[in-house]
């Protein structure tokens, strides 16, 4: 019983999948439902704004939740390409979920746009021609928020991360650029919420900065405890922790917290302007960082397909790697191993009326590329 | 016939066919559907085993679905960089060959299985319940804080493993090699079920005391139902790990576990294709729900609700009659 | 690593063991009294800090937000003993784990369509936020020396209550006999939708202690939940004096075990190996001690039998 009607509905959804034309169908698999699913629920806004705004009938955009598990997203991958049969593959925000997809995609001929997530892996020894992250290779905020310690005099960080990969890339990154000394090193458990313990040996550290990576709800904890616990050496953190969508979660402990990031809502271009204030108009809320990198993927992905047709392959990645598109960050460009090379700015808590956000207080590193590209060959 | 066989012959065809329509329609999707109904139809046979023979609650089979993941991958990445796995005391090296790591994988399923289960049997009831839970718990942390083999990045493996004479790529042939193992699984745990052993844990489980006093230890056949359970659950994991070439931790996560635990009550517990029939029915909602909306899972637990309180006895047990006359 | 150092771990092992004594105090009870396995505890932590949240946010008051978390979570409580829970008392855990199961998945996604995605706002008020010095120059912040004090005042007021009290007389005798009691007269039906809706309230009171110094999102409760089975189950289930103890030693060893464990390490290996591997260690830790305490006593520290 039960197989005839989920065949029947599969037939149909078969059909009206063969009356499609030559157009470029997208495949976007991301985060929407459980923990961590608004950084999923940004991209996919600003891609769709992106998309809307250009008005054009020549892209269609499928979308599914990976309900950030590493297996759904591989199954929603072999979907995408086995039944939807789309083009190029988009949306994933978390790196073990991007390891598990990416390879396997770009190894069947797809394109592949990162938003968000960047390991290290596929920036160097496993770069691929078809796959282009538009948002950082995972390192490059960290790296930026080492290079702003030393230039800021700090000299002694204590510095904390998850012990996962993601979460000793952080702090391999940040001490790359970072040349003062280390007051302490901890590794947490990932998931932890209270870290009354950590913030304990902080302050008998004798530290005179702290910089910690701790995504998500685990950043929030951090920092309100922090605020809570009266110490006050400065506070260093990269963007994800203070971003649009959680900062109001965090609130006052975060004010005056340096963080640094690629985009910020007051970056002063054109481009830049029209997305914050069309962003606020469509979802009635200010746009993250995430979401200026989905925006960004769409209209990378349309510049190229106004350049080359998505079946001849040799032209489409020529176009997407010429980067031709106005970036809400301002310059863009790819590097050789398809990553990109740009500023990442310094900025600053604040509140502006009820809101907190962020202002650009200044420049940490200007036309960074990632430490991996040497190890790419292609 | 009895109502029951008539449903798993007709559970089975169905399983068979559709992938077969799916294949000859140019549908890969629906095969790679089916498969992951057939491979975790297979985790939830071991627990069924364990659950419904052995009346064993055990709320940590992820950890033997993962620790059989893992020793493909392991295996398997070892294979793909030419390195190997141990020099000493003797050269081990990796393998891609499926055959070789199903049984590593079922042999480190049933070891772990043999270890949990001699410390966790001196417990009962809830505290069984909960210590196995809390060996799954500690088999999940320790995967994601252990970085040799990605931790909590996971380990993909690039190609899938090969089987003798089989393209294991190719979606089709994929799924016949995992039904057939099914299949093998099926017969395996049909025959232990009638054979003396399967009658002596079952009377253990309805009556520990009388099979005691025939001179049997119920700590011993729980402890062997145990193992045989993790070695069958093992297996599949490493069929798993292979379906989406990729290994994570969230293979031991609790959540896993409790899906593990719903493709065997949704279908029935004790029945032997009660997990066949579980597995299909959250697979195919899952696919049609999560089509429907953003929060589907809303609808699968206000659905689990309805078949706990009111369809006891899972799907079988509703189109099959009640209880099981015999055997 | 001073000795001041290793005291303010401890304090904050015996914070975090407090609030994991809320949580396991309602589970225990409602094993001890109904024989329910309820995984959906944790949903209830969650409720508690989600109404707290709200309620901050629209009257600014933290004393209003945590009445609001003690009404939210009762109610909610109530609500699901009278629907749902009632008909499993009656039933094998297997078929409680997984109704509980279910429900957690309603809440969750539930609670994820009324608030949205993202975590809500929820802080420690001006007169509890800062640190105090304690004797011998420790510094500990405000706030969580408030949360230990309230855990403990909880915890005799719950002792009182099941020692002294009508209500806690019917809750011994219904752990020891189930049936006897609907034989004395009581009203057991009310009975248990009571001591569910108590079991709920101490837990969503966690909850919106803990939202203020951690994140309120979806999510936040099953972490809690699986911790307060380790406390219940090496307590000894169904007993209030065993989830106390128990509560503590996991808080302590969890705190002090990652505090600890690395340093341990750290004396023969190099420095980052022994990070991860003592951070691994330690992650797993109380587990361990689970596994132990059961292996010496497979029904707890205090349990029956």
């Amino acid at each position: 019983m039960k197989f005839r009607t989920f065949a029947t509905a599969i037939g149909i959804g078969v059909t009206a999948l063969a009356a499609q034309a030559e157009d470029v169908k997208v495949g976007m698999i991301t985060t929407l439902s459980g923990g961590g699913a608004g950084l999923g629920i940004d991209v996919r806004d600003g891609f769709m704004l992106a998309v809307k705004q250009a008005a054009r009938d020549d892209i269609e955009v499928v979308i599914e939740d990976d309900q950030r598990k590493p297996d759904v997203a591989v199954q929603l991958a072999d979907k995408m390409i086995q039944s939807e049969k789309v083009d190029v593959l988009t949306g994933i925000i978390w790196s073990n979920l991007a390891m598990a997809v990416i390879p396997a995609s770009v190894a069947q001929g797809k394109f592949y746009l990162s938003p968000n997530a960047g390991p290290s892996l596929l920036a160097g020894k496993g770069c691929d021609p078809n796959y282009f992250n538009v948002a950082w290779q995972n390192d490059n905020l960290h790296e930026a928020a080492g290079a702003y310690a030393t230039s800021a005099g700090l000299a002694n960080s204590f510095i904390l991360a998850p012990n996962y990969p993601a979460g000793q890339d952080a702090l391999t990154g940040y001490k790359r650029l970072y040349e003062g000394e280390l007051a302490g090193e901890i590794y947490t458990k990932l998931g932890q919420t209270d870290y009354a313990s950590e913030i304990a040996q902080i302050r008998a550290s004798g530290a005179d900065s702290v910089y910690f990576f701790l995504p998500g709800g685990m950043g929030i904890s951090f920092l309100k405890q922090y605020a809570d616990s009266g110490l006050d050496i400065p506070v260093v953190g990269p963007a994800f922790s203070f971003d649009q969508g959680i900062l109001q979660a965090v609130g006052e402990a975060a004010l005056g917290v340096k963080n640094t990031s690629q985009w910020n809502k007051d970056l002063d271009n054109a481009a830049n302007r029209a997305f914050v204030a069309s962003f606020q108009e469509e979802y009635d809320r200010l746009p993250s960082l995430y979401a200026s990198q989905g925006f960004d993927t769409a209209n990378l992905l349309m510049s190229a397909m106004d350049k080359a047709d998505v079946s001849d392959t040799e032209a489409f990645r020529a176009a997407l790697k010429e980067a031709d598109f106005a970036s809400v960050r301002g310059d863009f460009e790819f590097g050789p191993n398809h990553h990109p090379v740009q500023d990442i700015y310094v900025r600053e808590v604040i509140k502006e009326g009820d809101v907190y956000t962020n202002k650009i207080i200044g420049t940490a590193l200007e036309d960074h590329a990632d430490a991996y590209a040497d190890q790419c060959s292609m | 016939m009895r109502r029951e066989t008539l449903l798993n012959v007709a559970v089975l065809l169905g399983l068979l066919v559709v992938p077969l329509w799916a294949w000859a329609s140019d549908a890969p999707f629906i095969i790679t559907l089916a498969t992951k109904v057939v491979i975790l139809a297979i985790a939830g046979i071991g627990l069924n085993l364990a659950l419904g023979l052995g009346g064993l609650v055990s709320l940590g089979h992820a950890a033997f679905f993962g620790v059989g993941g893992y020793a493909m991958g392991i295996l398997a990445s070892h294979a793909q960089s030419y390195t190997p796995l141990m020099e000493w005391p003797l050269l081990i090296e990796g393998t891609k060959s499926m055959p070789v790591i199903w049984l590593l994988a079922a042999v480190t399923g049933a070891l772990a299985a043999l270890v949990i289960g001699a410390l966790s049997l001196r417990t009962t009831g809830v505290y069984f319940i909960m210590i196995t839970l809390a060996f799954g718990q500690m088999f999940y942390y320790f995967a994601i804080s252990w970085p040799a083999y990605g931790g909590e990045d996971g380990l993909p493996i690039y190609v899938r493993n090969g089987f003798p004479g089989l393209d294991t790529l190719d979606p089709i042939q994929y799924f016949a090699l995992c039904f057939g193992v099914m299949c093998l699984v099926l017969l395996f745990v049909a025959r232990l079920a009638a054979s003396a052993f399967g009658l002596a844990l079952s009377g253990a489980r309805q009556n520990a005391e009388r099979v005691q006093a025939v001179g049997l230890v119920p700590y011993r056949l729980y402890l062997v139902a145990f193992t045989l359970s993790g070695a069958i659950t093992g297996l599949s994991g490493a069929l798993y790990a292979d379906l989406n070439r990729f290994v994570s931790p969230t293979m031991f996560s609790w959540q896993m576990s409790g899906e593990i635990m719903i493709f065997v009550i949704l279908g029935g517990v004790g029945r032997l294709f009660g997990p066949v029939v579980g597995a299909t029915l959250f697979i195919v909602l899952e696919h049609l729900l999560g089509g429907i909306s953003e929060f589907w899972h809303i609808y699968l637990g206000a659905l689990l609700l309805i078949v706990v309180l009111f369809a006891r006895g899972g799907l079988i047990g509703l189109l099959a009659g009640r209880e099981v006359a015999h055997d | 690593m001073s000795i001041i150092l290793l005291v303010e771990q401890v304090l904050n092992g015996l914070q975090f063991g407090v609030m994991l004594f809320l949580m396991a105090a309602g589970l225990t009870l409602i094993f001890g009294v109904m024989g329910l396995i309820n995984l959906a505890h944790g949903s209830l932590y969650m409720i508690g800090a989600f109404a707290a949240a709200a309620t901050a946010a629209a009257t600014g008051s933290f004393v209003l937000a945590l009445m609001a978390s003690l009404v939210a979570a009762a109610a909610a409580g109530a609500l699901v003993e009278l629907t749902v829970i009632r008909r499993l008392y009656d039933r094998d855990h297997l078929d409680q784990v997984l109704a509980t199961f279910a429900l957690i998945l309603i809440f969750s996604e539930g609670t994820r369509w009324i608030f949205g995605s993202f975590p809500l706002f929820l802080e420690v008020p001006d007169y509890l936020s800062g640190s105090v010095t304690l004797p011998g120059g420790i510094e500990y912040p405000r706030y969580r020396l408030t949360i230990i004090m309230i855990g403990l005042a909880i915890a005799a007021g719950l002792f009182a209550l099941i020692a002294k009290t009508r209500l806690g007389i019917q809750i011994r005798a219904g752990e020891s006999d189930r049936e006897m009691i609907g034989a004395l007269g009581v009203n057991i039906a009310r009975l248990y939708t009571l001591v569910f809706a108590l079991g709920a309230a101490l837990a969503g009171f966690a909850g919106a202690l803990i939202g203020a110094i951690q994140s309120v999102q979806v999510g936040m409760g099953e972490p809690v939940l699986i911790l307060a089975f380790v406390v219940i189950v090496i307590g000894g289930i169904g007993s209030i004096k065993g989830a106390l103890v128990g509560a503590i030693l996991v808080g302590l060893t969890d705190t002090l075990g990652g505090f600890l464990l690395p340093h341990l390490f750290a004396t023969f290996m190099d420095a980052s190996a022994a990070m991860s591997v003592g951070s691994a260690l330690a992650a797993m830790s109380i587990y361990i001690l689970m596994a132990g305490v059961l292996l010496v006593r497979p029904t707890g520290l205090f349990g029956g039998k």
